[in-house]
């Protein structure tokens, strides 16, 4: 069974738990053939796998397609407002430490609306497993290029094709101090909860990005990391502890500019993939491996998982400090503090 | 009450037992004894400013005079006047950085309209504050600094102390800075860190002149400066040496004599309204036995609640200082979500960036309170000065039909009870709650009757435990019938897991719902939920009976109305005066309450925020009396609107 440090205040689950138990009542009104179907699949039955109880879980998200998912969540849950999910989860976290918060976000609500509370979250490392679902484009607002659509996008609001150089969500992460970094597939079930795991098991905030085919705006944006005949030669599959390998017959070196390229087998050692180094470049030279547009050698996996002091914990720690220096405060006290002058009849 | 300083009584003569130097209780620092005593004056009020350069230490000067006057037993107001910026140019008129201390042996309501004694530091000092100033007030000088170029700086064309332009005042020309550089030509420090103490040298003469105890200053002194043992004993030796210039110089030939007030029996303290509103909150987390979850972003003048509060994590607070404040509204209703007594303190600008969260704890139905210490606007506007232009925003600004709660304290003291007040409300109805306070209660200060902790209200809450639908389901929006408030169900709770959100929510089962008739019920239902909120009836005080005209006002306009009610009074004139701390709901008797009266005056400082809603809500023409200066009205300035709307309406009876 694995071990999930970060989850240690949550109390256990009395009995196994199926992903029956995490499905709600509602009716899902995600759009036929959309990726959240299988990412909501495979996160209800991942859950029962953690062993908490499930009133102690929450699922908080902010507004787009991939918000809705708390509803769908036998679980507490709150769809909150556009990009503040983040923020909303921070003080739900940072006072209830026997809980096990999940923030469900895209790639709107987090790297546009949002972008502020995503970064400081992750530089925060509060207790927090953010999900981000990248279709890269706007779904529910009906087909406006995102801050991670490709430059040139031709949508209903850039008929001409977009300008905004896009967003890269773990270089940001990674650039934002994350200690955990991690990419997966929504039609891969099987990498989408080893992910889930990593993050489960890690200790303050976890970013998780998945690819999610938006199949009605921007259908087949990850085709190639997804078909058969290609996805074995776009894939660049993050295993710690062993090295990178591209394809069958390429791997990942270091040049001898320092810089992290793709090359044949024959050629120079494979960079052993090091999910827990101090230093992030390697990470954060893992997540520009990928051409921007076609995929090719988009890594997945765990990028980084590192040990940082967690926000909760520390803030929690505190407290305790507080009380065992001066005790517990005494509100008489407080209030007369330390002059006064009295008044008699 | 408001009898004038030369109107008052007057005790010529030494006073041989009040003046026997050091030893006596009310004594100043030693080194004084051993001289004639001089003739003491008895006063009933004084008003004193000091004003100087933002890098004086004018706000610590004031302060200090506070805590003395305060340990004394005067009653007091205080009015802190700064400008935004940390260290504006030296000797220019926006640098000016004054406070204003109004103490007395009765009851007070106001700093204080004129000051009967300035203390200018410069001549930046003296010119921005001489127009305030009435014929025959006291100004104290430091003339070091009234060299030719401070003086064309300010636009001074000759040295006003020389010129006889101040012939109407009692001028001490003082050299400050050349007598604290001599009393510390010894303590071993740079001139320049000796000059500094020069505002201690000004508070030492100041603390001689009204019989201030000192032992509180010099203690504060050995504490603030404790790592520092040679910048203490030197601001010590500056404030001695200020105290004993008094005492021996020809130039203040009387010293004055406030007698302490008679306040009602209890313990007091004195306190700024953010301390009392920090205290406020934390006493709701003890009275509710909830903890406190602060999301706060730095803005003034409210920072200092957000500094307050994290001083007391012994208490179980927990302070987040969050990247904007659209998070720490964010992580303070995440926090509620959780079961937290959840806090936001912001400023205008900072509620404009809320809202949406607002609107969301509206929706949501979760208890949080949003605290707002308003300040001149619009946008940046004045930040370090006062204003009650927030009340429409704190109604109405947000999308949606979405009604808050707002409760407003009048003194900096009731900053106390109105965050109790506030806790109360959103607690017991589960919903968002405005607390308007503004810049003038935050940093001015009054004594405070503290209250036994049991006489504080009892807050506790009961989170849902059981599922309370018919089938064994848990129902978020099933509603307490009285209160309409919807359960607390937090995390944790087995079998009441559940999904809210900003969606609007099926009654009941709180399941999304776009159905018209359910959308029209919830937001008649969230409505009638904040306009069943319990609050007391408005009083009225009107002695007479007979009075026609009511003066009807909200927040920190309390002080000087109640004063300027006062004077009318005291003229003969008959005025009702009623202060709503309650501004949604209003009191259920407020319409009656207009309409007993042939003429209702509301001052406010903004453009009649609160008029337009008495008009809209009760038809009645309510007339306005508005001011945006950034500063509190004054008594005077009130009492003359109200002879006039008295006057007007007798004219129109003789005609």
């Amino acid at each position: 069974m694995t071990d999930f440090p970060a989850l240690r205040l949550v109390p256990r689950a009395d009995g196994p738990q199926s992903a029956k138990d995490f499905k709600t009542d509602q009716e899902v009104r995600w759009c036929p053939g959309c990726g959240d179907y299988a990412i909501l699949a495979a996160v209800q039955s991942f859950m029962p796998e953690l062993g908490i109880r499930r009133e102690n879980t929450v699922f908080v998200s902010g507004i787009g397609c991939s918000s809705r998912f708390p509803y769908y969540m036998n679980t507490y849950g709150m769809h909150s407002i556009h990009g503040r999910a983040p923020a909303i989860a921070t003080g739900l976290a940072a006072s209830r430490p026997d809980l096990s918060v999940w923030v469900v976000t895209g790639d709107g609500d987090a790297l546009s609306i949002g972008g502020n509370h995503l970064i400081h979250a992750l530089r925060r490392n509060v207790n927090l497993k953010i999900l981000l679902f990248n279709n890269r484009i706007y779904g529910l607002t009906k087909g406006q290029y995102s801050p991670t659509s490709e430059v040139g996008k031709i949508t209903k609001s850039t008929p001409m094709g977009s300008l905004d150089a896009p967003f890269n969500p773990l270089s940001l992460a990674i650039g934002a101090e994350a200690s955990f970094v991690a990419r997966t597939i929504d039609s891969d079930r099987q990498h989408l909860q080893s992910v889930l795991r990593a993050a489960a098991q890690h200790e303050g905030t976890a970013l998780v990005e998945i690819y999610q085919n938006c199949n009605i705006f921007n259908d087949g944006a990850f085709e190639v990391l997804k078909e058969p005949g290609t996805r074995d030669e776009a894939l660049i599959r993050l295993e710690h502890g062993q090295p990178i390998l591209a394809g069958a017959d390429r791997h990942v070196v270091r040049g001898a500019d320092g810089e992290l390229r793709i090359a044949p087998r024959s050629e120079g050692e494979a960079v052993v993939h090091d999910a827990h180094a101090a230093s992030p470049t390697t990470a954060f030279a893992l997540t520009r491996l990928a051409e921007a547009d076609a995929l090719h050698h988009t890594p997945i996996g765990v990028l980084r998982d590192v040990r940082r002091d967690v926000y909760d914990t520390q803030m929690a720690d505190q407290l305790a400090l507080a009380e065992e220096q001066r005790g517990r405060g005494e509100l008489g006290a407080l209030l007369a503090g330390p002059s006064t002058w009295t008044v008699s009849d | 009450m408001t009898s004038q300083v030369d109107q008052s009584e007057a005790v010529d003569g030494p006073d041989g037992e009040r003046r026997t130097g050091p030893a006596s209780p009310r004594s100043g620092p030693q080194g004084a004894a051993g001289r004639p005593a001089k003739p003491i004056r008895r006063l009933d009020r004084v008003i004193i400013r000091f004003a100087g350069d933002s890098g004086d230490g004018m706000q610590l000067t004031g302060d200090r005079f506070t805590s003395e006057t305060a340990a004394f037993g005067n009653d007091l107001s205080t009015l802190p006047n700064f400008p935004a910026e940390i260290r504006a140019p030296a000797g220019t008129l926006p640098g000016v950085s004054s406070f204003q201390l109004h103490f007395a042996d009765h009851d007070i309501l106001t700093p204080g309209d004129a000051p009967d004694v300035l203390v200018a530091m410069n001549p930046a000092a003296l010119k921005a504050n001489l127009p305030d100033l009435p014929a025959g007030a006291e100004i104290i000088v430091n003339t070091d600094e009234f060299t030719k170029r401070a003086l064309a700086k300010v636009g001074y064309a000759a040295d006003p102390l020389a010129d006889g332009s101040l012939e109407a005042f009692r001028l001490h020309p003082v050299p400050l800075t050349t007598l604290t550089l001599e009393a510390l030509k010894d303590s071993g420090l740079a001139r320049k860190d000796a000059e500094r103490a020069k505002n201690m040298f000004a508070l030492g003469l100041l603390s001689w002149m009204y019989h201030r105890p000192t032992h509180g200053t010099e203690l504060f002194l050995r504490q603030k400066f404790a790592k520092k043992p040679q910048i203490a004993e030197a601001n010590v030796a500056a404030f001695r040496a200020g105290w004993n210039f008094g005492e021996t110089t020809e130039d203040f030939a009387v010293s004055y004599e406030v007698p302490p007030a008679k306040l009602p029996a209890g313990t007091y303290r004195n306190i700024s309204g953010n301390l009392a509103l920090s205290y406020g909150l934390v006493a709701a987390g003890e009275r509710s036995g909830l903890p406190v979850f602060l999301g706060s972003y730095p803005i003034t003048p409210a920072s200092d609640i957000l500094h307050e509060l994290s001083r007391h994590k012994n208490f179980g607070v927990r302070t987040f200082q969050a990247e904007d404040e659209i998070a720490g509204i964010g992580a303070a209703l995440g926090a509620a979500f959780g079961g937290a007594l959840g806090v936001t303190t912001t400023s205008g600008p900072g509620v404009a960036l809320k809202s949406e969260t607002i609107g969301l704890a509206v929706s949501l139905e979760l208890p949080l309170l949003v605290v707002d210490i308003q300040r001149g606007g619009p946008s940046t506007g004045l930040p370090t000065k006062t204003e009650q232009a927030d009340l429409l925003q704190a109604m109405f600004g947000r999308n949606g039909e979405a009604p808050v709660p707002i409760v407003a304290p009048a003194t900096p003291a009731e900053c106390f009870d109105a965050a109790l007040d506030a806790a109360r409300i959103a607690l017991t109805y589960r919903t968002p709650v405005f607390l308007l306070s503004d810049g003038y209660l935050a940093n001015g200060s009054e004594p405070w009757r503290i209250p036994e902790v049991d006489e504080l209200p009892d807050l506790r809450v009961e989170f849902a435990t059981e599922p309370n639908g018919a089938d064994g389901s848990f129902r978020p929006y099933q509603r307490d019938p009285h209160t309409l408030a919807r359960p607390w169900a937090v995390p944790g709770t087995p079998g009441l897991e559940h999904r809210i959100g900003g969606i609007e929510k099926q009654d009941g089962t709180g399941n999304i719902s776009y159905d018209p008739a359910n959308h029209d019920f919830m937001v008649r239902t969230r409505q009638a939920k904040v306009d069943g909120i319990e609050v007391p009836d408005a009083e009225v005080d009107d002695p007479s009976g007979e009075a026609r005209v009511l003066v009807l006002g909200w927040g920190s306009t309390y002080g000087p109305i109640t004063a300027a009610v006062r004077r009318v009074r005291a003229d003969g004139g008959r005025v009702a005066q009623a202060h709503l701390r309650h501004l949604n709901p209003f009191p259920a008797n407020l319409g009656a309450v207009l309409r007993r009266y042939e003429r209702v005056i509301v001052p406010e400082m903004n453009l009649g925020q609160l008029a337009l809603l008495l008009r809209a809500k009760y038809l009645v023409d309510a007339q306005s009396y508005n001011q945006v200066r950034g500063l509190p009205f004054k008594a005077a300035q009130l009492a003359d609107v109200l002879h006039a709307a008295i006057g007007t309406l007798d004219a129109e009876e003789t005609r």
